[in-house]
């Protein structure tokens, strides 16, 4: 009786989030397919071969490419979050700048080092932008595992590896799967490495729908490949669902004292592959720097002495250091309301699993919050277009909009860092607490929140530097007089002149120096009650 | 239970209202004269020439960037039943038959079109209104080729000379404007039919095909600060004017002989909320003022006649004198199929 009640409670407030996704991605992406299908074509274009080649290559380039995010980003996350090193703050930090910078700069940073571009160069730059959600999706749920049935196992005689493969990584296998069902949405999604790195030779569904959406206007064609786009994200979000299904399970969470220790033996091998990762991270990043400071005749700080100015005669409409400033508004703003929706939407899930609520309807709300990730930029654009407009206000052109549409990429990624730890909070402690005679909003805010409070943490940082980075959505919507650092250094490129490009690179130098600095201050403001356990 | 499900429902509408809040900045007053102007990317206007002409009219104008010009025109058909804004700019030559086919125009004859923008009218209507022009042509690097013996190409029909093997990049036209103007440069040259006997030819010589302009002319070209490796690339007549050296030389230069004119039209939207406003800002975009910042601003050549180019375009990036160009129609009519044919042979 009571389970029942509950589960219509939670199910009620599943309605929540979901009317949120309704708004502002179901309506304006079936209304702009809607458009596309009203003339047909459809078969055409579903029977031609190049739209299977399509969907092959598009599959294939994501999954090599998480498979190497997830191989790359495992020692990170075991010495993020197990090892007490020194560095390893600054490795926090490092991992994530590759998500803020802009996909033309790193497309041309590895053109630089494969000039003809191809599948290979494709898969390692998807990589490059994907190994800090492994390092910190595993990461969140490792360093709160206990290390204890781990230690018993070595105790007993299990090899290092018997130890990982039996003990450790059954516990992971969320995170691991929420990672890589993250990474492969990425992936599968990514526009400007592919176009950069892929020329005119390869091609994804996502290059594809943006050419025919918006340099052909063959809404059709680009409605048949978002359907097919759709059906192949759906696929891989209910396989990835099924794995984790049931895994997701109570462990004992411990705090941060308890798991991290100074490696030993072959541990310093993982922690050694870490920092190769690293390392190799950081090698577009120096080339980037180099670019900042070179010029036709030498070394020079013009570039970003030239930050506090608008550019070579004015391109640009604000100073380098406005747009600073701009960039961390609005990356404020999202981050604000992703992590509203994430945290509620990941309470609602844990609830609905454990109200048993019929219906699958946890599945679903799971399923339809990770949505937004596998879809294109484009058609969720050009839905705001032709929707949005029925809405108080007209959000086809406010600014508010921006905050809004990074919130639906950030969300997901909330969910996926906080949903595995909230899930694997043993529910006795709640019990006990509640048998003490605790409100659910006490139990939530004395048993849970400690528990999950570094995962907020890792999910606040991590929302906060995704908007830092976002550049699709923003383009389209961010007022012109408030560019955002991104937007600066497109427009920068786009234009000729060495300052011009000089100035670009170091736009990006102060876009790393401001994630870089904004990660370390929200690995700071942890939630208090969680900051020492 | 339901109690921390509404606590967290008014978290999130309070976090929803000082966000939209946070977007305001400088709304103008209530009963003030607005008129949005959507525009692409590369739309840039100096404050002062806005607020003198803010003084003048009493209008501000809203700036709506709306991605390229594909871009642009693409969405304003979208929304033509309830437009975005009430003026555009940045439909150019490529795409400005759809724009009028659809109907996203109103008519309006401006009397400042009589200036020098009419001579780049479309269809005869008033339509769609020049606002500049930005000629795409290949840029040389003059030393790098000098380094090389090979002399500067004058002509399309130079770069299938064995002497220039490797030494082009290009722009794919179906991701790239700039690419894009550049085989309807070749189309205009050579005609609907044999244009592709010479791709066939400039593939065979070692044409390099980039996705866009930046990767192109940033990276590949030498010219630039990127110090690539190939001096000839597909970019814009105004382009030398941003690679002078310090010693007042220009490093790069246009050849002449190989430019495609691509121009920009700004128009009154159908069903514009504004329509009288709109005029006016119509009317400023073609006006001297306006258009003497266009260089600068935006790297294009002003429409109107006797506006003055800035010092360092005279000296490195005149006005090329007679480009190739094609109807708009025919561009409208063959555009995709082109692209396509181009993809097969060169791409292939």
């Amino acid at each position: 009786m009571a389970h029942a009640r509950s589960g219509l409670t939670w199910a009620f407030a599943a309605l929540v989030p979901l009317l949120f996704l309704g708004v502002f991605f179901a309506w304006p992406v079936l209304a702009i397919v809607h458009l596309g299908l009203r003339d047909g074509g459809l078969l055409d274009e579903l029977t031609a071969a190049g739209t299977w080649e399509l969907v092959g290559f598009t599959l294939g380039q994501a999954a090599a490419s998480t498979v190497l995010a997830l191989v790359a980003g495992l020692p990170v996350a075991f010495l993020l979050a197990r090892c007490q090193v020194a560095g390893t703050g600054f490795v926090r930090a490092a991992v994530m700048v590759p998500f803020v910078l802009p996909t033309v700069v790193v497309g041309l940073a590895f053109r630089a080092l494969w000039p003809d571009g191809g599948v290979l160069p494709i898969v390692l730059a998807n990589a490059f932008f994907n190994v800090a959600v492994v390092a910190r999706t595993v990461g969140g749920l490792w360093a709160h595992t206990d290390r204890r049935a781990e230690d018993a196992a070595r105790a007993l005689g299990a090899s290092r590896p018997r130890a990982f493969a039996s003990v450790v990584l059954p516990a992971l296998l969320p995170a691991i799967g929420s990672a890589a069902s993250v990474v492969f949405l990425f992936c599968a999604t990514s526009f400007g490495v592919v176009l950069v790195l892929g020329g005119a030779r390869y091609r994804t569904l996502e290059t594809e729908i943006y050419l025919r959406t918006v340099e052909l206007f063959d809404l059709s064609g680009a409605a048949a490949l978002s359907l097919l786009q759709f059906a192949a994200v759906l696929a891989v979000l209910l396989l990835g669902g099924l794995a984790r299904r049931r895994r997701e399970t109570a462990l004992s969470l411990r705090g941060k004292a308890d798991v991290v220790r100074r490696p030993t033996g072959g541990e310093w091998g993982v922690v050694a592959a870490a920092f190769a990762v690293v390392l190799t991270l950081l090698v577009p990043v120096v080339g980037l720097v180099l670019r900042s400071l070179s010029t036709v005749d030498g070394w020079s700080l013009a570039g970003y002495r030239a930050l506090t100015g608008t550019g070579e005669r004015g391109t640009l409409a604000v100073s380098g250091v406005d747009a600073a400033v701009n960039s961390l508004r609005a990356a404020t703003d999202a981050t604000l309301l992703a992590l509203t929706i994430g945290v509620f939407s990941a309470v609602v899930l844990v609830g609905l699993r454990r109200g048993r609520t019929p219906w699958g309807i946890g599945e679903a709300l799971d399923t339809a919050l990770m949505l937004p990730l596998g879809v294109s930029a484009v058609t969720v654009g050009f839905g705001y277009l032709i929707t949005m407009d029925a809405l108080p206000g007209d959000l086809r052109t406010s600014p508010a909009l921006v905050p809004l549409a990074q919130a639906l990429v950030v969300t997901p990624l909330v969910v996926r860092i906080v949903l595995p730890v909230l899930r694997a909070v043993d529910e006795r402690l709640r019990q006990a607490a509640a048998t003490l005679g605790a409100s659910p909003w006490r139990v939530w805010r004395e048993v849970d929140l400690p528990l999950a409070g570094r995962s907020l943490a890792a999910a606040a940082g991590f929302g906060f530097v995704v908007a830092l980075g976002e550049f699709g959505a923003t383009s389209f919507l961010a007022r012109p007089d408030a560019p955002t650092l991104p937007i600066v250094i497109a427009r920068l490129m786009s234009r000729p002149g060495q300052l011009n490009s000089q100035m670009a690179y170091a736009a990006c130098a102060m876009l790393m120096v401001v994630t870089i600095a904004a990660v370390l201050l929200i690995e700071k403001l942890r939630v208090p009650s969680s900051g020492e356990f | 239970m339901l109690r921390r499900v509404l606590t967290a429902a008014a978290c999130l509408s309070l976090v929803a209202g000082c966000s939209l809040s946070g977007g305001g900045g400088s709304t103008p007053a209530e009963g003030d004269h607005v008129v949005t102007l959507v525009t692409h990317d590369s739309f840039t206007a100096k404050q002062e020439t806005l607020d003198a002409f803010k003084a003048s009219s009493g209008i501000t104008i809203k700036q709506v960037a709306s991605g390229d010009a594909g871009a642009l025109t693409n969405k304003l058909v979208l929304t033509k039943s309830n437009p975005i804004g009430d003026v555009a700019f940045g439909v150019d030559s490529t795409f400005a038959s759809r724009a009028l086919t659809e109907g996203v125009f109103a008519e309006y004859a401006s009397p400042e079109a009589t200036k020098g923008a009419q001579r780049y009218q479309v269809d005869g209507s008033n339509k769609l209104h020049a606002v500049d022009v930005g000629d795409v042509c290949l840029n040389v690097d003059i030393a790098g080729l000098a380094a090389k013996g090979v002399p500067e190409p004058t002509s399309y029909a130079d770069l299938v000379d064995p002497k220039y093997k490797d030494l082009l990049v290009v722009e794919d036209p179906a991701t790239s404007s700039p690419g894009l103007a550049f085989l309807l440069g070749t189309i205009g040259e050579y005609g609907p039919t044999s244009w592709t006997e010479y791709w066939t030819k400039l593939k065979a010589n070692g044409v390099k095909v980039v996705s866009g302009w930046e990767e192109a002319y940033n990276q590949d070209f030498s010219g630039s600060a990127g110090k690539g490796p190939r001096p000839i690339v597909v970019s814009y007549a105004s382009s030398p004017s941003a690679e002078i050296g310090e010693d007042g030389t220009p490093r790069t230069k246009a050849v002449l002989g190989t430019c495609y004119r691509q121009v920009e039209y700004a128009g009154v939207l159908t069903g514009a909320k504004n329509p009288e406003d709109a005029k006016k800002v119509l009317d400023f975009l073609l006006s001297e003022q306006f258009q003497a910042d266009v260089p600068e601003q935006m790297y294009v050549y002003p429409s109107r006649e006797g506006v003055k180019l800035p010092e360092a375009w005279t000296k490195a990036a005149p006005l090329p004198t007679s480009p190739r160009t094609l109807p708009a129609d025919q561009v409208s009519a063959n555009r995709e199929q082109w692209v396509s044919q181009w993809r097969t042979l060169v791409v292939g």
